[in-house]
């Protein structure tokens, strides 16, 4: 997938952007970027507001300031619209469709496309997670929670995103399962696509990711590479358990 | 390849003989109250099968489902009646009728988008009840719905000229007004039904259970959930406005108080107890809630009568008790349904 306009500009540009919930401020002007083919994570205790602020930038919550991605300003977009220019979300949560079987939950993912590759994509998709052509006609709701994670990502996938944003992927699994979610998204990231991760789990997430951003009580409180905030000995105390 | 399909259709040959001989076989048996009873089951079975989209597609919990059944049989009422002089033919009143239902599901389905669940449920139940209460109320100034005396005379639904309410012969075999209604009613829900399955296996159906299921995930999906609510609500209205329409032309009669909130709970209860999103459990349900009630009525006061020689409970009272007993016994030992999805009773058994 070649992408023509390559301006300089990041794909994904954050400016100030700010979540409500009532009168309780939950982001309070948040400015970062990712740049295209980057793999970046958001890294926070919980209550942060990194959820929110992925949140906000899929369209799901009413947010304020700037959201740039790929040259457009999508703050008013309505957030179906946003898999079609290539912006995916994997839930916190994951979010499959438990009645559903694995097969449909991923066609579903390709819900909004109406070219004839579709197939081709989730031949790709089940060489990526074997398991999940296993498993094909099965409920999703009875897969294990390793299987819905990567359901949710194989259903993403089947969107042919250009950034994806990924919300908690390690949430409630087995140390195993949360390996080899990693790996997955590590091989995604290697055929091309940009991601935004948002985890708890900050020695994984600064170990896969370029670079990273701490946020803490709604606010970025440090930008570094993954490798340098890793070794930051603010970092070491507050989220690697040192 | 040919013979499944050999074999279905020689299925669905059957089918319909039983279907064509049911009220003449009912008639005969047990008299035409019985085939009355089987057209008010026909009624409720298209009624529940569009609250089923709402429901049992969609996962929208509405309580006000019987609005539309109430707007269908006014709508009827008002055009085919001495009340404003107007007697417009039943086939200009159906598609209209489900039309208006269908605007009233917007109207009604617009202002709770963003509610789901408990919150749904009230706002919808409201709703059902501001219909009912303008149709008690709106016979003053200007005398609309003649208030709670309710539209009487209203022309019965004539085809090709003959009136369904009049027996008609044929081959010197006498049809009664409801066999002849019976027929009509089983047309149309085969209508409803086969519009229901295609629904359902439609890009929109899909869409519909990905709401029901995670509205978050189904708008990274890229699926537009407003617009794809209303079309549920919009869906499900039609399809009880159609039903009212019928009503009021089969009864010749309506009146506020066929539309009360008890009849929505009615409804709901034949979606829930016959199996949520799945059709033939509807109509199972629809045909079971129908039935067993008024086969109560009539079998209460004769059985006590001899056991132990008197009435000791009123056949009325006694019949909601059991009722209520049933609904308890299925949702404790069926909670999927007396009829589920096979794969959704696979799933509450593996839990």
């Amino acid at each position: 997938m070649a992408h023509s306009e390559s301006t300089g500009a990041p794909l994904l540009a954050v400016m100030d952007l700010r979540v409500n919930y009532g009168g309780i401020e939950a982001v309070k002007g948040v400015s970062f970027a990712v740049e295209e083919g980057e793999m970046v994570c958001l890294i926070g205790a919980n209550g942060a507001g990194k959820t929110s602020t992925l949140k906000a930038l899929a369209r799901m919550l009413p947010a304020g300031g700037e959201i740039h991605y790929a040259g457009r300003r999508i703050e008013a977009a309505p957030p179906h619209a946003l898999i079609g220019m290539g912006l995916a979300l994997v839930p916190e949560g994951r979010g499959v469709f438990a009645r559903l079987s694995v097969a449909e939950n991923l066609a579903m993912g390709a819900y909004h496309r109406r070219d004839g590759e579709i197939a081709a994509d989730l031949e790709r998709v089940h060489e990526l997670l074997p398991r999940l052509r296993e498993r094909a006609r099965q409920l999703a709701g009875t897969l294990s929670g390793g299987e819905q994670q990567m359901l949710a990502i194989g259903r993403a996938l089947m969107g042919r995103p250009r950034l994806l944003l990924l919300d908690e992927p390690s949430m409630g699994l087995a140390p195993l399962m949360v390996q080899k979610v990693f790996e997955v998204i590590r091989t995604v990231a290697a055929q091309g696509v940009t991601i935004l991760l948002v985890e708890q789990n900050a020695r994984l997430a600064l170990d896969v990711c370029n670079r990273g951003y701490v946020m803490e009580s709604g606010r970025i409180t440090l930008a570094d590479t993954a490798a340098s905030l890793a070794a930051d000995p603010r970092v070491r105390a507050a989220y690697l358990g040192e | 390849m040919r013979q499944p399909k050999q074999r279905a259709l020689i299925g669905l040959a059957l089918i319909g003989l039983a279907l064509a001989i049911l009220p003449l076989v009912v008639g005969a048996a047990l008299g035409n109250t019985w085939v009355r009873v089987l057209d008010y089951a026909l009624l409720y079975i298209m009624l529940a099968l569009g609250l089923n989209i709402v429901v049992g597609f969609a996962g929208l919990l509405d309580l006000g489902y019987i609005a539309f059944y109430a707007v269908g049989a006014y709508l009827y009422a008002l055009l085919a009646s001495p009340h404003f002089g107007l007697h417009l033919p039943a086939w200009v009143i159906l598609p209209l009728g489900a039309l208006v239902a269908g605007v009233f599901g917007v109207l009604l389905g617009a202002p709770t988008l963003r509610l789901r669940g408990d919150y749904l449920a009230i706002v919808t139940l409201g709703f059902g009840e501001i219909i009912r209460i303008f149709l008690n109320n709106l016979n003053a100034p200007v005398n609309i719905t003649n208030g709670p005396q309710g539209i009487a005379r209203i022309d019965p639904i004539s085809i090709a000229g003959h009136p369904l309410s009049r027996p008609l012969e044929i081959f010197g075999y006498t049809l009664s007004g409801v066999t002849l209604y019976y027929y009509l009613f089983v047309v149309l829900a085969i209508g409803i039904i086969f519009v229901g399955i295609r629904l359902q296996d439609s890009r929109i159906g899909r869409a519909w259970v990905a709401i029901r299921e995670d509205e978050i995930a189904a708008k990274a999906c890229g699926i537009d959930t407003r617009n794809v609510k209303l079309l549920a609500f919009a869906m499900g209205a039609s399809f009880g406005g159609v039903a009212g329409g019928l009503f009021a032309g089969f009864q010749e009669f309506v009146s506020p108080e066929s539309f009360g909130l008890l009849e929505s709970i009615m409804v709901l209860c034949m979606v829930v107890l016959g199996g949520m999103g799945h059709i033939p459990g509807v109509i199972l349900g629809g045909l079971l809630l129908t039935l067993l009630p008024e086969a109560f009525r009539h079998g209460a006061g004769p059985v006590q009568q001899a056991l132990f020689g008197k009435v000791l409970l009123d056949p009325e009272s006694l019949r909601m008790l059991l009722f209520g007993v049933a609904l308890i016994l299925v949702m404790l030992y069926r909670p999927a349904g007396l009829w589920p999805e096979a794969r959704h009773r696979r799933e509450l058994a593996e839990k």
